[in-house]
């Protein structure tokens, strides 16, 4: 936070001083991750990002609590991933579950992480994001046939399919459209 | 002249529907599943499993189809996901059957989705020997 504020002065101190190319480029990166900070943290792991995105989105690991990835990324859990065979041989999953745990919810500052970590802090940890109270709560309008009964959607699960940016980490309201029906926000 | 043009055409479509049917990656797993104890693959015995249903799911039968569909130069769609699976014809997606790892890592999830159980090794030659016709 220190070294962002201190970028931010610099960056302030140089655009007053004439705004150099180079001044105004660091200072539209610093709004950029700036903003970036309220979401999710992208997924920015290889292994992670080839394996699990093999049969959905690559959920980011700042979507659930360490203690949940580490109940779900071990070598019997994967075997039988709701009802899916996801095993991995050893060295990869070995990666994966600790990139996961060092970007669980609670490892991380981004704002919705941080709120994921509160809704988790206590209770058994959730094998799934759609189990999350935050994420619940900001569904909860949405009607079922939305959702279930939307052919290009079937299920709250694949946030990709309404979240337009979701691959990105970010789950703003502004970039939702929920197929087959008018765009949310205009409601 | 025409005649030559026609000739050669034939002769390259025969060469490119032979350098099709092999990966390096499919070399080495079809020695391997030898190894294993498969004798000769059969793209026909293939083509059989493929469509073969076996296992119910959410009242559904299962078969490699259900997630590949029934063309196999078109994509395909992950029956709980939704997630589109491209093409697993090598004429239709280059990259198919060129990787060992991935090839033996999707026998082994697959299989055990769909079958409920591992293919043995002369089963996935089997398979693979069919696919690269496509
Ligand atoms: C072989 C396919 C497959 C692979 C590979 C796979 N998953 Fe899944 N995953 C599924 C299925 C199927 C579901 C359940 C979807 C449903 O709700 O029906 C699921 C659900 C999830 C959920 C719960 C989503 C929710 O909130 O409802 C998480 C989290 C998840 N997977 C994480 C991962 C991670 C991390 C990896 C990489 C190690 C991974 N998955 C790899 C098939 C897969
Ligand atoms: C059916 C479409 C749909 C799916 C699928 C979906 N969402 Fe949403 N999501 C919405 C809508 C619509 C809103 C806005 C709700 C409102 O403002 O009333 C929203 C809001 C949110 C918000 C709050 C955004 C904000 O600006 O406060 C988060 C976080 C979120 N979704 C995360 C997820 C995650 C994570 C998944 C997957 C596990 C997911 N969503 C799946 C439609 C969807």
């Amino acid at each position: 936070m220190q070294t962002k504020f201190k970028t931010a002065l610099l960056a302030a101190g140089l655009m007053a001083s004439g705004g150099t190319a180079l001044a105004e480029e660091s200072f539209s990166q610093w709004m950029i991750s700036l903003t970036r900070h309220k979401e999710v943290k992208p997924v920015d792991n290889k292994a992670y990002k080839d394996e699990c995105s093999g049969c959905h989105l690559a959920y980011q690991p700042g979507l659930l609590p360490a203690k949940s990835w580490e109940k779900m990324l071990n070598e019997k859990a994967l075997s039988d991933h709701f009802g899916d065979n996801a095993s991995l041989d050893a060295d990869t999953l070995k990666e994966i579950l600790n990139y996961a745990v060092a970007n669980a919810a609670d490892k991380s500052y981004y704002k919705r992480s941080r709120k994921i970590a509160l809704a988790t802090k206590t209770g058994d940890a959730p094998l799934r994001i759609t189990e999350v109270r935050y994420i619940k709560r900001k569904h909860h309008e949405i009607p079922e046939k939305m959702i279930k009964g939307n052919k290009d959607v079937k299920s709250l699960s694949f946030c990709n399919a309404c979240h337009t940016k979701a691959e990105e980490g970010d789950f703003d309201n502004d970039t939702v459209n929920i197929p087959n029906y008018p765009k949310w926000k205009d409601r | 002249m025409k005649k030559l043009c026609a000739s050669m055409a034939v002769i390259g479509a025969l060469f490119m529907a032979s350098t099709a049917r092999a990966t390096p990656a499919t070399d080495e797993l079809f020695a391997r599943y030898k190894s294993e104890g498969a004798t000769g693959f059969d793209a026909e015995r293939g083509n059989k499993n493929w469509v073969k249903e076996s296992k119910v799911e959410g009242g559904e039968m299962m078969s490699c189809t259900t997630c590949h569909g029934d063309d196999l130069s078109k994509q395909g769609k992950h029956h709980k996901t939704g997630k589109v699976i491209q093409p697993m014809a090598p004429s239709a997606n280059t990259e198919r059957f060129t990787d060992v790892k991935k090839i033996e890592k999707w026998f082994k999830r697959n299989c055990s989705d769909a079958w409920g159980r591992e293919c043995t090794a002369q089963e996935k030659g089997d398979f693979l020997k069919f696919l690269l016709t496509k």
